[in-house]
């Protein structure tokens, strides 16, 4: 009985963590077609920036809820302004452009915070579930990727900007027809996108160490979580993140943590087999 | 003036001959000591302070008057984390420069890509680096500790410090986890416990929730951790935020060689147990002496670790067997070393085990607190008892292979 909890806390911790790496991805992949191979990257910088903030004092859950999408939502602007607004449009060269990138901030981070591990402790104890010990961490990991899904549903459904944004995706001529400008709302698509990337680094960090390289770990995972989901925003993100998170889990606990990795990229292989589209390509179809 | 292709090569071999001049006349004084590490890129956290160790050991040398009279002259190459370029600057170190000795590689890959050449060119090699053990091979001396040393005397202990005989492994999955992880079943069976689960983890796996919920499952009085990186960091600290660092106690191989003790919190790190053969924190006149000889030449001495210590020990035991040959001729100095050269410095005595050309050493048992690796007890004098299993190279002076040890 308590190991059933604790395996059901762990395999709802594994889909919000998939959630988490890849919102930011699907924002920026999923809605605007720009493949960002630098998302690791930008994980990688919210981690720091949550580490920064936090050695200066700030508290924890400020830093990493508020001030790390913030910085990290603001270089992607600067990349946005610079670099990806050229490339809207033509796939392979913004593969290109941002694989570039994400060399690019590996190797900015090392020369400031030196190619050494970092990090910070998890700030919320663990508890008791009967015999076992449970860490108290997942839960916000929970809390916190079931917010952000209400979140995006509720600014994509019901604001305006939402509306605004959604319709400039799918035609940009027209929305610039209506007075809209595509070019902002891209800019300010992006920026979300980054934000939305820079928080899964945040809130993701206390639980790993951090290296430069570190973004490395979670662009795999990230994009395989996208793609699977296909083409509807939020439906995708949470079905294909609940089909990777509870095999990866069930084959972990019942054989080994190698067998629930290889299981997940087995299971992604079959599902892009069988629904090429993505899960949403036939189900969920016309939801976000 | 008017230049034509003979003036012009005239002059030039002239003015290379002049240039080159005062360097021959200086390089029949000095030796030459080759050094061929990464001091960039990924793995510079290790490569930089051993090329800092190795020219801290060569000033020291010098300032001694040098070895047989004659003045060390460091030939150094950063590899930049790049194996491809280690086999390329071997050939330099060998071919070009000839240097008399070759101290350096890091990763056993980087020994395996650069060992052949140096056997070839017949230039002595010394490897610093603890690593998997089993390279028996009468052209290379190899200093660091190996999987056994350490787990032969830290799998008793942490046992009898977590008072049962239940243990569970962890290990990182490649051949140094692999390896590392037989050797924690022999030990544990020798003392008389059970390992009831091992468990690998590719090197990026960096999370760990199932692996802690099945730990709780199996109940084990111990766990044995060889796991290796930044991902596999964070096993310590989510066992720590699940709050299970205080029921079950933890004990590591590999966890503190890049100074990870200083990453964690003393909440996430106090009380695991490790075994190596140097730590910061010995508190013997000699490694309190290095140390200052280490601030004065570099200032801060945090970046120090086993790697950097090993590779001082590397060049002065070297530079021993150099003045017992009374030449730098490659036969004359390798059968020097083989009559057991030991040399003491900051972390106790380093002696050079004749049958496998690697190093008896002291083995410390130490427990993480306050960011501080805590001696608790030092044994004197562990010999590489892995590699001797399978190498002996007094009867087999010709074997040149890295064996896989059979447990």
């Amino acid at each position: 009985m308590d190991l059933s909890f604790v395996i059901l806390v762990e395999m709802l911790y594994a889909v919000a963590s998939l959630i988490l790496i890849g919102a930011g991805l699907a924002v920026v992949f999923g809605m605007m077609k720009v493949i960002n191979l630098a998302h690791g990257e930008f994980m990688m910088m919210g981690g720091y920036a949550t580490i920064t903030a936090v050695g200066l004092g700030v508290n924890v859950f400020v830093a990493m809820l508020i001030i790390a999408p913030l910085i990290v939502g603001l270089i992607g602007l600067v990349v946005e302004r610079l670099v990806i607004r050229h490339l809207y449009g033509r796939l392979v060269d913004t593969m290109l452009a941002t694989w570039g990138l994400s060399l690019f901030f590996i190797g900015l981070t090392t020369m400031i915070f030196g190619n050494t591990t970092t990090g910070i402790s998890t700030p919320i104890p663990g508890f008791a579930v009967g015999g076992y010990q449970i860490n108290g961490y997942n839960f916000f990991i929970i809390v916190v990727a079931v917010l952000l899904l209400i979140g995006i549903l509720a600014v994509l459904k019901t604001t305006r900007a939402g509306l605004i944004a959604r319709g400039a995706m799918q035609r940009a001529d027209m929305a610039a027809t209506l007075g809209y400008s595509p070019d902002r709302i891209y800019m300010a698509t992006f920026f979300c996108g980054s934000a939305l990337s820079g928080l899964a680094g945040a809130v993701l960090a206390p639980l790993v160490g951090l290296v430069p390289t570190s973004g490395g770990a979670y662009i795999a995972k990230a994009f395989i979580t996208v793609i699977a989901g296909g083409p509807s925003l939020v439906a995708g993100l949470l079905s294909s993140a609940g089909v990777f998170g509870v095999v990866s889990q069930v084959f972990t606990f019942a054989i080994s943590p190698v067998i629930g990795e290889v299981a997940l990229l087995i299971a992604a292989v079959i599902l892009l087999r069988l629904l090429p589209q993505g899960i949403t390509g036939r189900f969920f179809k016309g939801k976000l | 003036m008017t230049l034509n292709r003979r003036k012009f090569l005239g002059t030039t071999a002239a003015m290379a001959g002049t240039a080159m001049l005062p360097r021959a006349v200086l390089a029949a004084d000095t030796i030459k000591v080759g050094s061929i590490l990464d001091t960039s890129g990924i793995f510079d956290a290790y490569g930089k302070p051993m090329d800092m160790a190795l020219r801290l050991a060569v000033n020291e040398i010098n300032g001694a008057g040098g070895v047989l009279g004659r003045q060390l002259e460091v030939k150094a190459y950063d590899t930049q984390s790049d194996m491809a370029l280690y086999s390329q600057y071997a050939q330099q170190l060998t071919r070009q420069d000839k240097v008399d000795v070759v101290h350096g590689g890091i990763l056993s890959a980087s020994r395996e890509a650069i060992r052949q050449t140096m056997r070839k060119t017949n230039t002595l090699y010394f490897y610093n680096v603890q690593y998997e053990g089993g390279v028996c091979d009468r052209n290379i001396f190899c200093n660091g500790v190996t999987p056994a040393q350490q787990a032969e005397v830290l799998v008793p202990w942490a046992m009898k410090e977590a008072g049962g005989k239940k243990v569970y492994t962890l290990a990182a999955d490649y051949n140094y986890g692999q390896i590392t992880a037989r050797w924690i079943q022999k030990f544990v069976q020798d003392a008389g416990g059970e390992v009831v689960e091992t468990d690998f983890f590719p090197l990026d796996v960096a999370d760990f929730g199932a692996t802690i919920a099945k730990i709780q499952t199996a109940a084990p009085d111990l766990i044995l951790a060889p796991l290796v990186g930044g991902a596999h960091l964070s096993f310590f600290r989510q066992w720590a935020a699940s709050g299970m660092k205080d029921k079950i106690p933890l004990a590591s191989t590999t966890l503190g060689v890049g100074n990870e003790h200083k990453v964690l919190t003393p909440e996430e790190g106090d009380g695991i147990m490790v075994a190596y053969s140097y730590s910061q924190d010995l508190d013997t006149p000699a490694n309190n002496a290095f140390k200052e000889r280490w601030s004065a030449a570099y200032g801060d001495p945090s970046a120090l670790h086993e790697l950097a210590v090993s590779t001082y020990y590397g060049v002065h035991t070297w530079a021993k067997g150099v003045e017992m040959a009374g030449s730098v001729e490659h036969d004359a100095v390798v059968k020097a070393l083989e009559t057991g050269i030991a040399v003491d410095g900051p972390a106790g005595t380093y002696t050079v085990d004749p049958k496998t050309h690697h190093s008896t050493v002291d083995v410390h048992l130490m427990k993480f607190k306050d960011q501080k690796m805590d001696v608790i007890e030092t044994l004197q004098q562990r010999p590489p008892i892995d590699t001797q299993a399978v190498c002996d190279l007094e009867t087999n002076p010709d074997d040149n292979t890295q064996y896989e040890i059979q447990i």
